[in-house]
């Protein structure tokens, strides 16, 4: 398929269960070929947006386009024109993963020698070529998911919706499907939206990250201009003797917000970029010895958390 | 709806636990009803000397039904892990998505007939209607599997669970049993049990297939089989669509 002009556009995006409002009322611009992080806690309606996006859920109100198709009135044209690999490896245990790839291709209209070759190729892509004509069930679940990527290749789609691709993966096979997902954007022009709840992952792969939080987009931009943008550098230090932590509050704090550290240390956001060689001028003038100094350049868990007031990592909040 | 049916036969036949005690636990009840009610055959009015002549016709309808419960458990499982989702990202179509899904069941039904039919032969049972009545005991045995199955496949989508399947099976084993399995209408003494066997349509069912064995060329009975399956078919494949629709929201 020739790779669309056209993103993903989104308009007011509302969904409502009953009384419950997953997602309300988002708006999201998605350039071609552009890699874009969907992150948020389990429950804050990343997911959801992903259905409608992908045709499998009417939305209640809103607009939205993908690929230049309407996702209510050209439901087929989406489809056509889009890949999905949905929360959880959605395979059959008792077939291989070349009859996956055939029953795949075969609705797409994939037949014949076009099809055969189509399957090796994509079994070679994503490192199965070996345990192609092993049933799934004998699969680890990093080979599932990267059959699931397989499977949402099958028809050379445009866009490609991942969502949480990596969950409860190895930090191996993690990489590994990272690379693949980086390579698609990077060499095949495919547009991707990836949802995620790991910093580590929207952070690495995404050109641009969009924070949902309770069905609102809370945060977008780089991650970069995200962690720029709110975050400052947090600066925690050891004392060599436990009982001069008192002394250390007394100095740090003239230099930041106090902000949370491990227990026997003292940390503070600092105020400025730069002002780590005055807090380390400041400690030998006072004379008093640190064990450990540690810089930690902001996180968008920092950015999460100046946006909802929580952290993200083990926010649950259904 | 072939892609379907096909990896829906594969998946069926890899499992063993799900196609052997379908093709075993009939045949069991058979051999135990056979000689358990062998005296039966002595009641007045009672149209055969063979109880396993008579009690043959049930064994497809109970396979039928085992035939529900697998289709529906498989369909079941697709909702619960993805894959419906998966197939409606394709450009199948909703019809051909709840065929292609009774493949399984149907196959299996198939070989089902196909056995018990073979085991009554060789048992000793006489097919009164010849080679052609006993091709036309297997396709009435077929559509009653399909007529099943795809009440299994309803079940299955208003549910969403396995556990939900299963739940249903004992209500639609109670149906089967209120009929005229045990005993010929006529000679069922309690009125409300003749009542309900006469309200039945799994009797007709039953009836249609026992005429093949008992009597050679019955057209009412024939036709009243023939009807009840293909309404069992046309009704749960009514049902199902419109449950595929509120199931599957794809746009």
């Amino acid at each position: 398929m020739a790779r669309s002009e056209q993103g993903i556009e989104v308009e007011g995006l509302v969904r409502r269960f009953k009384d419950v409002v997953a997602v309300a009322g988002i708006d999201l611009t998605i350039s071609p070929g552009e890699i874009y992080g969907f992150l948020g806690p389990n429950g804050a309606g990343k997911s959801t947006t992903v259905h409608m996006l992908t045709t499998l859920l009417p939305p209640t109100a809103g607009r939205a386009t993908v690929a230049g198709f309407d996702v209510v009135k050209q439901g087929p044209k989406v489809r056509a024109s889009i890949g999905a690999a949905l929360q959880e490896a959605a395979l059959d245990p008792f077939l291989t993963g070349r009859e996956h790839l055939r029953l795949q291709s075969s609705l797409h209209g994939i037949t014949g020698q076009a099809r055969k070759e189509l399957i090796a190729r994509l079994l070679d892509r994503v490192g199965l070529t070996q345990a192609g004509d092993r049933k799934v069930r004998t699969y680890s679940g990093g080979m599932k998911r990267r059959l699931d990527l397989a499977l949402a290749l099958i028809h050379d789609p445009s866009i490609l919706f991942l969502d949480e691709p990596t969950t409860g993966l190895d930090p191996q096979s993690r990489t590994a499907l990272w690379d693949e997902v980086g390579r698609l954007a990077r060499d095949e022009g495919v547009t991707v939206f990836l949802t995620t709840q790991y910093l580590e992952e929207a952070d690495v792969l995404a050109d641009r990250v969009g924070i949902i939080d309770h069905g609102h987009i809370v945060a977008e931009g780089t991650p970069a201009r995200l962690k720029a943008e709110i975050g400052r550098p947090t600066v925690e230090v050891v004392p060599e003797l436990p009982d001069e932590l008192g002394r250390l509050r007394t100095l740090l704090g003239r230099f930041g917000v106090e902000t949370a550290a491990r227990p026997g240390a003292f940390a503070v956001q600092l105020n400025g970029h730069g002002d780590l060689p005055a807090v380390i001028r400041s400690l030998d003038t006072e004379n008093l010895r640190a064990a450990e100094i540690n810089l930690h350049q902001p996180t968008l868990d920092d950015v999460f958390l100046a946006k909802t007031g929580r952290t993200l990592e083990g926010s649950e909040d259904g | 709806m072939w892609l379907i049916a096909r990896r829906s036969v594969v998946r069926t036949f890899r499992q063993p636990g799900v196609w052997i005690p379908p093709l075993t636990f009939p045949l069991m009840l058979m051999a135990v009803n056979s000689n358990g009610l062998r005296a039966a055959t002595h009641l007045p009015g009672f149209p055969t000397r063979s109880f396993l002549a008579f009690f043959l016709p049930f064994s497809f309808l109970q396979g039928a039904l085992f035939a529900s419960g697998i289709a529906g458990t498989d369909l079941a499982r697709d909702i619960d892990t993805g894959f419906l989702n998966r197939l409606a990202l394709t450009p199948v179509r909703g019809a051909a998505l709840l065929l292609g899904q009774i493949g399984g069941a149907v196959g299996l039904g198939a070989i089902q007939a196909v056995v018990y039919l073979g085991v009554g032969l060789a048992a000793g049972v006489h097919i009164d209607s010849g080679v052609p009545g006993a091709f036309l005991i297997l396709v009435l045995a077929v559509l009653i599997a399909t007529g099943w199955g795809t009440l299994g496949l309803w079940i299955a989508l208003r549910t969403g669970s396995g556990e939900g399947v299963q739940s249903q099976f004992p209500l639609l084993f109670f149906a089967t049993f209120i009929s005229s399995m045990n005993l010929p209408r006529n000679l069922i003494e309690v009125k409300w049990f003749r009542d309900i066997a006469t309200i039945n349509p799994v009797s007709y069912m039953i009836e249609g297939l026992r005429s093949l064995v008992l009597v050679g060329w019955d057209a009412q009975a024939l036709a009243l089989g023939f009807f009840f399956a293909f309404a069992l078919i046309a009704c749960s494949m009514a049902l199902a669509t419109r449950q595929l629709k509120v199931r599957m929201t794809r746009t």
